[in-house]
């Protein structure tokens, strides 16, 4: 285990330095950059070399990642430009990833919340209306545009009905304090309720937005693991032996069932994280996927660079987590 | 701040009357809103596009960061509210001496700085040299003055400014390298604000290092120290919100809020639907689209009077053919510019005549707009020899400026009327950022055609035409290859000299009747007043053509 | 058992790593394609029996099929020229900014006065190409590098299922936004282009193990004793037969591209000549008449929906028919 465990981590590193070449070497190769972001119609050639000198522009690419890479290493992963000027890079990417996670998090309980059960009953009712209709309603999810759910959602719940609030995190004027970044979490441990309740408010529609992502595939992960599992030989001992309903649901069925909706429920991180980049820029929304945009837009590139490296680590620590987690429940994979 | 407030919550919520937003709003502003109900008397918020670069005006380059300062710093000279007029501010009166090279200005004697140092002479003289004496990485940082003075400590000879000198406690005088029609105008640049010597001192601000492809700046530039009518809160980064509270101690008039939030909220179509939310009380640049139905639901929306100009600029040095008057002539015979600025553009936009506003002094206001007349389009095309060329035309996506609300629709109908007289135009694009200014402003530039603009600094017609024209090597029209480029640069540069007023309007007005008549270097297509909005029950907003709002003015009714 | 990838697919497919859902699902649906011992024919057959009296994918292919007769006659049957602006001198930026449904211009018009119903059908015919091109590319390079691997086997196919797994691991529409954003100027082809990219992957896994469940087969086998050659073999039996699951692949991407379009669109990075309108584009460029003319944005999108949900009907009921597990 430890070693399956440490192998990961080296692998993990290894792509990761190798990500940050690639997107080093990628980003300095496009056209305009984080001078013309700074210089706007002020422009001229002169101005653009002497601010690119200032900044080592134009020094050749391999020495620029050098020096990088030196800083990265004494924990400096660049300056941003435009997202949040002046401030560390990676201190960008901490100030937005609470956000992100409440967000996320959110959004998937919300999506296992709805697709677990709906799954579970769609497969017990196999072939029926109910099943049909409820498939082709998670398709019809998996059919409209992020974004496009984001924005229905916005119109109407927030604008005009006027229920919910339309963008960003928190009211102003709320004063809250801040402890660990999670809007709804600070609100708890400081006993701000109205500052917990407001940061909620502000977060269930791109949480339904977003999670659409993850719903369909749980769903139909459920729908379909249910039926096999309904259909293995030990359930039918089960109902055979005359075990009530309950019984076989809760100890034969469903517990079998979940293992590959709980692999699922894993890897929704990536598409997770995609859908943000949509769902936050729809709703200001300040987390790391509207960093993510506003920083292609704006061409900062040492935010860019932190966040898609940081997507990457985050990504494969989550899959090792999942495989750890897989590992603890399915002894067979343990003994491999 | 917590057991108190915790206490207060929960007795708030015991009570639970009303709402729980309202309650904490109440609350902070210490008795202003109590029992008023719900309403967010004293807190002015605005939704603002970016977040702010810092927050010390010197090194600052754009409109988010400038906004914010402005309500914090002043500078010697101040603008009239809702003009481009130079009015006094911390100086009360200037006077130069026969050529135009020493200024010799009176202060204020009331006023001192948010941390209690008193303005003078002497602070004065400090923030000069503290902007002219800059490290490698802060003259380019400092765009502005780099941009009005040339240069700094370690180039003395290239600087327009040469010096200050304390005179008096409260007088001062400041010497140039020559005479221009840009100083003292260019006093009222927010980046040449006035700030707290000591706090500049104790902050490092002058302590910028280029770090990777950014700046790192000093502690100063969070921590700023102005004269202003408000003064520094704090800056919200997880929630993107930017407080300033009241001076309450300022030398005029105090503001009328006691608070204002600066909100930041990147989308658009999200900051009108926060405006119509109640959540913020008003946001800048409002799409056109929207004014009305704006208007409609009891917001009111400031219309600036335009002080830009937005034009499609020709690079002969792409294109030879260009090179030809007569079909730069053709070309802008052919563009329905009536018919662009009707549909395309707001209410209040305007068909422009030359290279700068009308309320520019040195506005040529004799000059005929050129006529929409494809015929004559296509004689001269065809006398030119250019039927059928081809035109690589280019417009900038990602990207709206108060001259252009929507690039890509002011180029769509642009090239309509381009290929209407069987011109062949190769649409190019490019975002803003990510290649389009590099491509624009290269040497030699990219495109043979562009649309592009320019908003005024301020009152001066060299801060339009000589940045357009005035830099004969480096300049976006490629001028260096025309006969008559070297001509122009050097007409604006002595017109530029000229000390006395009506005389350098005269010249200048000249230069824009060559430029139109004669030289035709681009053709300047429109005048487009950028809009403000605020919501209901907020009064006071004095719009500027400069939008360069002061918000001291500014009250905010209940619902 | 004796080919030497064999082990590495039983620990791919019981380990789940990253995009293993993907993968499992491609996997499955290879696999359809090779357990009948008479392939093709029949299969396809039974399929569409099934398949005729399942409303599910009914709905789908009528859906689809009114699409594509769209987007083929759509320049005879559009009232107006696509970039005429019969409607130009109504619009007016602040009084009237979409002149709206009039005799002759059922939907009314867009912003710069041209006819809105016009463009959307039109547009159906650049949706169609992108999503067509993109499925394409994407295939033909999921051909090569499956085929390579599939056929070739050993180290080669070690290599080239490492990368595509890699690719796979990444989130599809992250992958495309970061490709698109790498080109010098957005255009169609940039487009279709960055939404082939995130399909090659995915053709490959599936062409790879559909060729490998074939190797096995008993008439490759028998093929292979016969002493026919090896290239022979792949593209006479190996490929044709695998042609059912790539049509069901081929189907479930069209509705993925189409969407991802639209999703790179309202970022910014679509096609920007409007010349040649796209729902996509339509959406995109109606962001910013979002509060005064909802409509806009709401007939492009409700069009990607309705296109994106029968492809993805049909596709997903072409699975199920192919896949033996669901046929009991």
């Amino acid at each position: 285990m430890l070693r399956f465990v440490l192998r990961r981590l080296l692998q993990m590193c290894v792509v990761v330095l190798v990500l940050s070449m690639l997107l080093f070497a990628w980003l300095r190769s496009l056209p305009g950059g984080p001078v013309s972001a700074i210089l706007g119609e002020r422009q001229t050639p002169e101005r653009r070399a002497a601010l690119e000198a200032a900044l080592g522009l134009d020094q050749p690419l391999p020495v620029q990642y050098q020096k990088f890479l030196q800083r990265v290493v004494q924990g400096d992963f660049g300056v941003s430009t435009k997202v949040l000027p002046g401030e560390d890079a990676l201190d960008v990417f901490f100030t937005r990833l609470p956000a992100t996670i409440e967000l996320a998090v959110l959004a998937l309980l919300l999506a296992i919340v709805i697709g677990i059960p709906l799954g579970y009953f769609a497969a017990r009712r196999a072939g029926s209306a109910v099943d049909t209709t409820t498939v082709i309603f998670s398709l019809i999810g998996v059919a409209v545009p992020v974004f496009f759910t984001a924005f229905l959602l916005k119109y109407f719940f927030a604008v005009e009905w006027n229920l919910l609030p339309v963008s960003g995190r928190q009211t102003t004027g709320i004063d809250a304090t801040r402890v660990t970044g999670l809007f709804v979490l600070d609100g708890i441990l400081t006993r701000e309720w109205d500052a917990a309740w407001d940061a909620l408010k502000h977060l269930i529609l791109p949480a339904l937005a977003l999670a659409t992502i993850p719903f369909a595939v749980i769903f139909r992960i459920t729908r379909a693991s249910v039926l096999d599992v309904l259909d293995e030989d030990y359930v039918r001992t089960a109902e055979a032996k005359g075990l009530s309903t309950a019984v076989i649901r809760s100890r034969h069925v469903l517990r079998n069932a979940m293992l590959p909706v709980l692999t699922t429920i894993g890897l929704q991180a990536g598409g997770l994280l995609a859908g943000a980049v949509l769902t936050e820029t729809v709703f200001s929304y300040r987390g790391v996927g509207e960093a993510l945009a506003t920083s292609f837009r704006e061409k900062d590139y040492a935010v860019l660079q932190v966040l898609i490296l940081a997507a990457a680590v985050i990504y494969v620590v989550i899959n090792l987590l999942v495989d750890i987690a897989y590992a603890l429940i399915d002894p067979r994979i343990r003994t491999r | 701040m917590s057991p108190k407030r915790t206490l207060a919550t929960w007795t708030t919520a015991l009570l639970a009357v009303a709402t729980l937003a309202s309650c904490a709003d109440s609350e902070r502003d210490g008795g202003d809103g109590e029992g008023g109900g719900s309403e967010d008397a004293g807190t002015f918020i605005f939704g603002a596009a970016g977040a702010p670069e810092m927050f010390d005006p010197y090194y600052a380059t754009d409109g988010e960061t400038f906004r914010i300062t402005r309500q914090m710093f002043e500078g010697l000279l101040g603008i009239e509210p809702g003009s481009a007029e130079v009015v006094p501010e911390l100086a009360t009166e200037w006077t130069p001496n026969e050529e135009g090279t020493e200024w010799t200005f009176t202060l204020r004697d009331d006023v001192t700085f948010h941390d209690g140092e008193p303005f003078n002479a002497e602070a004065v003289c400090a923030n000069f040299e503290r902007m002219f004496d800059q490290n490698e990485a802060g003259q380019v940082a400092a765009e502005y003055w780099g941009y009005v003075m040339g240069a700094y400590a370690n180039d003395p000879e290239n600087s327009l400014y040469q010096g200050c000198e304390a005179t008096d406690e409260f007088e001062v005088v400041i010497t140039i390298s020559g005479p221009t029609s840009g100083f003292p105008t260019m006093l009222t640049l927010e980046s040449l604000s006035m700030q707290s010597p000591k706090a500049l001192e104790e902050g490092d601000a002058n302590g910028i290092a280029a770090e990777g492809e950014g700046f790192s700046f000093p502690a100063y530039a969070d921590a700023p120290v102005g004269t202003g009518p408000f003064t520094f809160g704090e800056f919200d980064e997880a929630n993107g919100e930017i407080t300033l509270e009241r001076n309450d101690d300022y030398w005029g008039d105090t503001a009328k809020v006691s608070e204002i939030v600066f909100r930041v909220i990147p989308d658009e179509s999200t900051r009108r639907q926060e405006l119509e939310a109640g959540s913020i009380n008003g946001y800048d640049l409002p799409n056109p689209v929207d004014w009305a139905g704006l208007e409609e639901d009891g917001n009111s929306v400031e219309v600036r009077d335009p002080f830009n100009i937005l034009y499609l600029g020709l690079n002969p040095e792409a294109n030879p053919k260009l090179k030809d008057l007569k079909v730069r002539q053709a070309l802008y015979h052919a563009l329905n510019r009536e018919q662009l600025v009707q549909t395309q553009l707001p209410e209040g936009a305007a068909v422009a005549t030359q290279f700068m506003p009308d309320t520019v002094s040195g506005y040529n206001t004799s000059l005929e707009p050129y006529a929409y007349d494809p015929d004559e389009a296509k004689r001269l095309l065809a006398e030119a020899g250019a039927e059928g060329m081809t035109l690589e035309f280019a417009y900038p996506t990602e990207v709206t400026r108060p001259y252009m609300p929507d690039p890509e629709k002011i180029y769509e109908a642009l090239r309509t009327d381009l290929e209407a007289v069987g011109i062949n135009v190769k649409v190019v694009t490019a975002s803003w950022n990510g290649g389009y200014l590099d491509n624009v402003s290269g040497e030699p530039g990219k495109y043979d055609a562009y649309i592009l603009g320019w908003t005024g600094d301020y009152d001066s017609a060299h801060n339009f035409i000589g940045t357009f024209f005035g830099n004969l090597k480096d300049n976006d029209f490629g001028t260096d290859v025309m006969p008559w480029g070297k001509q122009l640069a050097d007409d604006l540069k002595a017109a530029d000299a000229i000390v006395d007023e009506a005389e350098r309007g005269a010249a200048f007005e000249e230069i824009n009747r060559q430029i139109m008549e004669e030289y035709l270097p681009g053709l300047p297509i429109s005048h487009s007043p950028p809009a403000l909005v605020v919501g209901p029950g907020v009064e006071g907003v004095i719009p500027s053509p400069l939008t360069a709002e002061e918000f001291d003015t500014v009250t905010v009714g209940g619902e | 058992m004796s080919d030497p990838t064999e082990p590495a697919v039983a620990e791919d497919t019981r380990r789940p790593s990253y995009g293993q859902r993907r993968r499992d699902r491609i996997d499955a649906l290879a696999q359809a394609g090779a357990v009948d011992d008479t392939p093709g024919v029949s299969l396809i057959r039974g399929a569409w029996l099934r398949l005729r009296r399942n409303p599910v994918f009914l709905t789908g292919a009528t859906i689809t099929l009114c699409f594509v007769v769209l987007a083929i006659i759509a320049p005879w049957i559009a009232p107006w020229d696509v970039t005429a602006r019969p409607l130009l001198d109504e619009v007016r930026p602040q009084s009237n900014p979409v002149p709206g449904p009039q005799p002759g211009h059922p939907l009314g018009g867009d912003d710069r006065g041209r006819d809105l119903l016009s463009r959307l059908i039109v547009g159906s015919r650049q949706t169609l190409i992108v999503g067509v091109f993109a499925t394409l590319f994407g295939l033909i390079g999921g051909v090569i590098l499956g085929t390579i691997a599939g056929a070739v086997g050993g180290g080669v196919d070690s290599l080239v299922m490492r990368i595509v797994d890699v690719m796979l691991s990444i989130p599809s529409l992250l992958l495309a936004f970061t490709i698109a954003s790498l080109a010098r100027s957005p255009s169609q082809w940039t487009l279709i282009v960055s939404i082939a990219i995130i399909q090659i992957p995915i053709f490959a896994r599936l062409l790879r193990g559909s060729m490998l469940a074939q190797r096995s087969s008993d008439h490759v086998l028998a093929a292979r004793s016969l002493g026919v050659k090896r290239r022979a073999i792949v593209f006479r039996h190996m490929l044709p037969n695998s042609i059912g699951p790539v049509i069901v692949q081929a189907t479930l991407s069209l509705a993925v591209a189409i969407i991802d379009a639209a999703a790179l669109s309202f970022l910014g990075l679509g096609n920007p000549d409007q010349r040649q309108p796209e729902w996509g584009q339509m959406l995109g460029l109606a962001q910013r008449y979002i509060s005064e003319a909802p409509h806009l944005a709401f007939y492009p999108a409700g069009c990607i929906i309705v296109v994106a949900l029968g492809f993805t009907l049909m596709g997903e009921s072409l699975r199920e028919a192919l896949d033996p597990k669901t046929r009991r």
